[in-house]
Parts: structure tokens; sequence; C-alpha cells
């Protein structure tokens, strides 16, 4: 089994097993297996089995839950291949998400100026909250995941006390922000009948190709992943490795902002006073190692933790606690943790199969490494 | 005689490679059994099949005569076998007897506590039985490396190991553990253990194996009595074709000085000073060897000339000009090619491709790199020749993942990478550690052709054999001294042990 088509199927495999024991602890909490089959369905497409009306706008909305996903999801999957590993994708989304609602509110820009720059003013206080582990890591070895659960502290605390000194806050939430900062899209918006669906689907696709893009075809990303492999190869070969951990830690800080930029523009139109974490960043850990932090896998795996969020709903409105959807990921997550283990599993099942088809002919079996 | 293990028509196939192809290994009771090839030969695959982790495509093994249906790691100790691996499998800042009782700890009471007292008294006795003066106590971290294999080989004794396996186990030693090694190997078998030892060294095949069985690309191709075979002749088995054992080397033609080192120190982060007041020179055309006991300071030296560790003091002159305060990358652009001591750690990106560690210095100079943007059919282009003109084999060229690459054509490819750059001073450290005679004889030819294309190369290994057969001249530290520079002419084997020893050699060439 090559590598590549094995975090393929470790992944496929996962998700799997942990839908299929979702549904058993569904069956043996007395309701129908139907629940979670309807709650997929109606939120990709808006139908159920009892009402088969297709509605673009389930569609829409559970693409807008997945767009902050795939972003976090590459933010944790680019530390990660620069070998760092950024659990403070929770904070640089509350302090994107606050910078650009900032930005919005009291920048007046014309035109698309004031979006572009809300968008980046996003960007850049999340790279600043990835800059400081970054340095503190390269410089005096400091443990960046210490320094980033602090900073996800401070980053909500300072967002929330931000976000309510601005003019005409109230307790819970800022003023609408005005039309020019904002991304929503009237065009989006009504080809997927009214759903939330804004430009930031456009920031999303750029920045899967720009991962993909920087790590695989450029000098810069070659760099960054010979210092996440091998730092001391690195060093006797000349790279800049304390440069490229804070880099690396930057534009992972710009990605996770960007998730909390769109959110606060595309989707709310509003700076909002959180009382807790969202968990936007903490899924985004899933999504990369579900995503096997490869470019098209974080997209897949994004879209699918966006569609376990509006299930949610979904389900409870049925009177499913929304405990059993969080069970269903974690157990997706635990599997995907496991997948040496799953790795060995599916190598077992496929020499018992192997040796079923030819039974004592050991001569001609090709067993993969 | 009885036989302790029996491999019988082993076959073992990857995809696109046949690892193993009928190979027959016989392991007398209470004997020493060498296995001989070159790197890739698949002595690794053997041993791994015989330890279970893989199963054979086809063929049979016996152990003390049984057929075992099915190997696994644990079926493998319970009978008895155990191995003693290259690079060693120890917890640094676990004590010996720590690491030896691992994974077998002995417990008291019912709170499950371990046991110190007696696993130390357990390993004393051992140890004293064997002659290994290992004190149970002293942390992995704080002992040589030579003592280090000592617990190795005590944790597979601690173990009842009665079948042991060596593999490559003198590739880390200086001379005199080498002969303890050998000592000790022969009162193992005196005391009824069987062994395997996996090496490519033939001398000490020759000083301690009783039968030899030879393997080339795969394939068995003898097994020889090692007393009534000469060692040409096991060297012409295993590389298949006569190998050249003395190095063609024409005197020297020195020119100008390319590296001129003034009182350079280095320190430690401590400050502790590891490098003192040394200096030396190497002119082009000729080869300086540095020798010394491993951590004397000779590796800092060399960091500090390759910029990886700063110099506290002194000069680094390259062709005049001084690159102390110089970055690693304005050192290569200099005209410095640094071939490194260790391959895993420094050499190569392990999870690379060949070719992206082909070009690990100069990815983004051009024409490997354009606006910062890889050129692709460059790289490959490059990694093509490369891999043609050194002859780097692997299992998918270019695209191979140097992981997989055995330990020989991973350095057959950092010398590609370094020579291909043509620098002006080659700093050359431990270049055929662990490799086979093929391999260093490759290798050892290339060194001397880049001296006689006029470079500047220093050298700097633990093996004083290679230092004296490629150099021209030799510096010698000790304790982070100099304690001699002098022509290779003037000088012989048990000299430069005494220079090494910390004796200062005196113009007349009389010792204190």
């Amino acid at each position: 089994m090559n590598k590549k088509t094995s975090a393929l199927k470790v992944s496929l495999v996962s998700v799997g097993l942990g839908l299929l024991l979702g549904l058993l602890i569904l069956i043996v909490s007395g309701y129908s297996p139907m629940v979670l089959f309807n709650a997929i369905l109606r939120g990709l497409t808006g139908m159920t089995t009892m009402r088969p009306v297709f509605n673009l706008r389930n569609t829409g909305e559970f693409i807008v839950f997945s767009l902050p996903l795939i972003l976090t999801g590459l933010s944790v999957a680019f530390a990660y291949k620069t070998g760092m590993f950024n659990i403070g994708a929770e904070g640089q989304f509350m302090v994107g998400a606050c910078a650009s609602v900032v930005v919005a509110i009291l920048v007046p820009l014309p035109g698309i100026l004031h979006v572009v720059a809300a968008v980046l003013a996003g960007a850049l206080a999340g790279a600043l909250w990835g800059f400081i582990p970054g340095l503190l890591k390269s410089n005096f070895k400091i443990n960046e995941v210490v320094v980033c659960i602090m900073l996800n502290y401070f980053g909500m605390y300072l967002s929330n006390f931000i976000l309510k000194s601005l003019p005409g806050s109230s307790i819970s939430k800022t003023v609408v922000i005005p039309t020019s900062a904002s991304l929503s899209s009237d065009v989006l918006s009504s080809i997927t009948n009214n759903s939330r669906l804004h430009w930031g689907i456009l920031i999303v696709a750029l920045c899967v190709f720009g991962y993909w893009f920087i790590l695989n075809k450029t000098s810069f990303g070659f760099s960054l992943r010979a210092t996440g492999h091998n730092e001391h190869a690195a060093d006797y070969a000349g790279m800049k490795t304390k440069r490229n951990i804070i880099l690396s830690m930057m534009i992972a800080g710009a990605l996770a902002g960007l998730a909390g930029a769109i959110m606060s523009l595309g989707v709310f139109n509003m700076g909002r006073v959180l009382s807790g974490f969202e968990n936007y960043g903490f899924d985004g850990i899933a999504v990369a190692f579900v995503g096997a932090f490869n470019a098209i896998g974080i997209v897949l795996a994004g879209l699918l933790f966006g569609l376990l969020k509006v299930m949610a709903p979904l389900m409870q409105a049925t009177g499913v606690p929304k405990e059993i959807n969080e069970i269903i990921s974690a157990f997706i997550v635990l599997f995907v943790a496991m997948q040496y283990g799953i790795r060995l599993l599916l190598n077992k099942l496929a020499l018992r199969k192997h040796n079923k088809g030819k039974p004592n002919t050991l001569e001609t079996s090709k067993e993969g490494k | 005689m009885a036989y302790a293990v029996e491999m019988l028509n082993i076959t073992k196939e990857f995809p696109g490679i046949k690892a193993n192809d009928d190979i027959t290994l016989r392991l007398k009771e209470g004997s020493i059994h060498a296995l001989l090839g070159e790197n890739g030969a698949g002595k690794s695959t053997l041993m791994s099949i015989l330890f279970g982790l893989y199963q054979p495509t086809s063929g049979v093994i016996k152990v003390h005569g049984e057929t075992i249906k099915e190997m696994d790691p644990n079926l493998a100790t319970e009978l008895k076998i155990g191995m003693v691996h290259q690079h060693f499998k120890l917890i640094d800042s676990f004590t010996v007897a720590e690491n030896i009782i691992l994974g077998d700890e002995p417990v008291k009471n019912k709170m499950n506590v371990i046991d110190i007292k007696t696993a130390n008294r357990k390993i004393k006795e051992l140890s004293e039985q064997y002659g290994f003066n290992v004190d149970p106590n002293a942390k992995i971290s704080d002992i040589s490396v030579g003592m280090q294999q000592k617990v190795e080989i005590l944790k597979m004794l601690y173990r009842d190991a009665e079948i042991l396996i060596f593999d490559e186990p003198t590739a880390v030693l200086t001379p005199q553990e080498i002969d303890d090694l050998i000592d000790i190997m022969k009162r193992l078998v005196k005391e009824g253990k069987s062994i395997l030892l996996i090496t490519h060294k033939l001398i000490e095949i020759k000083s301690v194996a009783d039968e030899c069985t030879i393997l080339r690309r795969g394939k068995y191709i003898n097994t020889v009595d090692v007393k009534t075979t000469s060692i040409p002749e096991m060297a012409e088995m295993m590389v298949g074709r006569n190998v050249n054992f003395t190095i063609d080397k024409k005197p020297a033609n020195p020119g100008e000085v390319v590296l001129e080192v003034k009182d350079l120190c280095v320190e430690s982060d401590s400050k502790k000073q590891l490098v003192k007041d040394f200096s030396f020179n190497v002119r082009a055309g000729e080869i300086v060897g540095l020798a010394g006991v491993d951590g004397n300071g000779q590796s800092e030296l060399i960091y500090a000339l390759a910029g990886l560790m700063k110099a506290s003091k002194g000069e680094i002159l390259l062709c005049g000009e001084d690159i102390r305060n110089c970055t690693v990358k304005e050192r290569f652009d200099k005209g410095m090619g640094h071939i490194p001591e260790d391959r895993h750690k420094y050499g190569l990106v392990l999870d690379f491709l060949l070719k992206e560690n082909l070009i690990l210095q100069s990815y983004a100079d051009a024409p490997f790199a354009k606006h910062g943007i890889l050129q692709m059919d460059v790289i490959n282009k490059h990694a093509d020749k490369l891999i043609d003109e050194f002859d780097v084999r692997s299992g998918e060229g270019k695209e191979s993942l140097t992981r997989s690459m055995s330990g020989g054509n991973q350095q057959k490819a950092i010398i590609a990478r370094e020579l291909d750059r043509s620098p002006k001073l080659l700093l050359v450290v431990q270049p055929t550690r662990g490799l086979d005679v093929g391999a260093i004889e490759y290798i050892h030819g290339r060194i001397v052709e880049e001296r006689d294309n006029g470079k500047a190369v220093l050298l700097m290994s633990l093996d004083l054999d290679e230092i004296l057969d490629l150099s021209d001249r030799v510096v010698v530290i000790h304790d982070g001294e100099r304690t001699a520079f002098i022509d290779r002419d003037k000088t012989d084997f048990k000299d430069i042990g005494l220079y090494m020893a910390g004796e200062k050699y005196k113009e007349e060439g009389t010792h204190e």
C-alpha cells in the first residue's frame, strides 16, 4: 500500500467507522437510524425521505459553515508542514474576526477598498497572533503549544473588550457593518435560495490553491518542508530555519484570521462578543488531520465537518440531542488519531483476502510494504 | 552439528524489487556466523524476516531444528533470539539498568513497584561474567558509544537470549573498542551462545567468525569457511569483481592555501572551551586529515568551519577572505562543500524525494528556481544526471523516498550533490561510516580524484586507517588542542595514536 492512497483510505475508513458508531449509539438510545440519514441528506440538499424537495438553501448554508473550517484546517496543516503544532487557530480566528470588524466600522473607505482592507486586517491580526508563538519558539525554544493556548484566551478576551468598546456596541454585539465592508453576496445568495453564501468562498478557493502552490511549487515552500521534516538538515543546507518557523506560524495565523474575517464580514455582518470558544480553530486540527495535510483532502474534510455542524440543529429538531453529533465527530477524530491501528487492520484484511484467494501459493504473493 | 537457526530458500519480493532471492543461511550452535554483503544486498531484509517483521514470499525458517510457521517479533524473543541494532535503541535520559529492564521490569509486591535492586544485582553479575565493566546507575547520555553498545548486549543477555544478532556492530566504535567487542563475542560463544554477525568489514570477519555467508544484490552467493578463505576472495564474492584495497594515489601536487584557520576557538553554550587556539591550513590539491579520538572537539571544529556553530575567536580564511561571520549559505556560495558527519541528521531530509535532496542547498538558486518558483524539469534533469554520473541506486530513481534507500546510496547522493557544486574546499566528515567495501572504494577514489583536480580537501574521520590511507598531511586534535600537524610520510599509525592521546609533536620527531 503506498503512502498516499493509504492516507486517503485511513481517512475514509475513519469517517465510515465514526458514522457507523454514531448510528449504533443512535439506535441504542432509541432513535431511528433514519434520523441520521435524513440529517445528512437534508444538510446537503434540503431533502428528507418524507419531503423530497430539493432546497439549495441548505446546500448554501452547509458550504457557509464549511468555509471557515477549511481555512482553519489549512492553518493547522501549514504550520504542521513546518514542524509546528498550531493549536492557536482558535485565538487567531477571534482576533481576525475582531480586526476585520474594527476596520469595517471605524475606517471608512470607498467601494471595494473597504472590504479588501477589512479582510486584510483580519489576516494581519491572525498573522500577529501566529508571530508571537513563532518568535518565542524559534528564538527561545518556548513550546508553541503552551503559548498558543494562552493566546487563545488572550485573543478571546481582548477581542471581546475591543468589540464592546466600539461605538454603538451592545453587550453582546457590535452595530451592523456598512455594506461596503460586507462579503455578503446577493448573487450567491439568490442562486442558493437565500442562503448566507458569500464572497468568502473565493477567498477560501484562493487560500486552498495558495496552500498547495506555496508548499509544493515554490522554493520557499521547499525550505519550509525541509525545516519541518529535519531542522538540522535545513540548518546544514543554509536555510533560514528560524525565519521559516516564524513565517510559517504567521501564514498559519493569517489563514485562521481570514476564517474569522469571513465569518464576521460574510455571515453575521457584525462583530459578536463571545462567551466561549466556538471551536472553529480546534475543529481545524481535526480537519487538517482527517484531510491528511493535503489541500484537496482538507477541503473534503472541511466539508465533512461543516456538514456535521449543520446536522446538529437538524437532528435536534427531531428530538435527538446535539451531543450525538459531537460523539460522531469525536469518533471520526478518534479513528484518525488511531490511524496506525487502522493501517494495521487494513493490511491484515488485505493479506487475509489475498491468502483466501490463493491458498498455499505463497510464492506468487506480492504484498506491499 | 546442530543448527541454532536455519533460513532455507528465503525469497522476499517487494513491489518492483526482489530483496531476497532464494537465500539459505545456517547458523551452527555455538559458532559465529558472518553475513556479508554490500548495502542493499538484502541483509537487513533477511534479518527482518528472521524477526518476523516481514513474512517471506517463500521459504522456511527453523529454530533449533523446529520449523516456525509464522514468525513474529514476540515469538522471536520467546525463542531467545536477540538483536543488537546498529543504531542503538536506548533512552538517553534513563540509566543503564532502566534501559536494560525496559519492557521486562522485575517488580516487587502487589503495587508493581519496580525492583531496581534485583535488576542492578543481576546486571552487575552479567556484567562481571562477561567482563563488561558497566555501571548500572550511569545515565546513557553520560557514557561512551562503546559502553552504550555493551548496554545493548547486556539487554539481550538479561533476557537470556541464546542467539545474538549483531548488526554492523563496529561501525561506530574506536579501534580499542572494536578489540574489546571481538573479545566479548568470543567469550559469548564460549558460554554457548550463537552469534550472527552482519558486517562488511572483512578484517573483523577474518578475526572472529567461523563461517561466512555472502549475499550480493539480493542473491545468495556462497557460504565459506572463514579460516580457509582469504579476504580478497570474500571481497570478490561480495562485490562481484576484484577489489582494490590499496588506494591509487599519486603524490600530491599542492598549490596555494585555500583554507587557513588561525587561532580558532569554539565554546559550548555553557562556555566550555571545545576548540582551543587551533591553527592549520589546507592547500589546493591536497588532502589534510583531521584525526582524534571521538569527542575531542573535532566535530565542533568542523561545525565552526561549516557555519553551524559560532567560533568565539580566531579567523577562518577561505581563499584569503575571512568567513568567520558568514552564514552557512554564504559559505556554500563562496566555494565550500560539506559532506556532513551524520547523513541522517544533517545530510539529508529523509522524508524528501531523492531529487529534492539533490538540491538541498541550491533549491532557491537559478536554474532550480525562477522568481521563487521551483523549476521541476530542471530539477528532474539535474537528478537524472547525478544519479547516472554517481551511480546512485534506488527503487524508483529520482522519485524514491530517501528514507527507503540504502546507507551507501544515501551517502552517494550527498557526495553527488556536494561534488556537483564543484567547491574549492571540501569538508569531508566520516565519509564511509557504516558503508561497505564497494562503496568505500568508490568514495575514496572520488575524494582522491577531487584532490587531483586541484580541490582542497579536509577529511575528518574516526577511522585512523582512512586518514592514513587518504591524507597528504595530518592534523591531530586532542582535548580541543592541536597536538600535531605533520606530513603523512613522516608519521605512522603508532605515532598518530600517541598524538591522539595528547602527546605533542616535536620537530625532531622525538616524544616526551
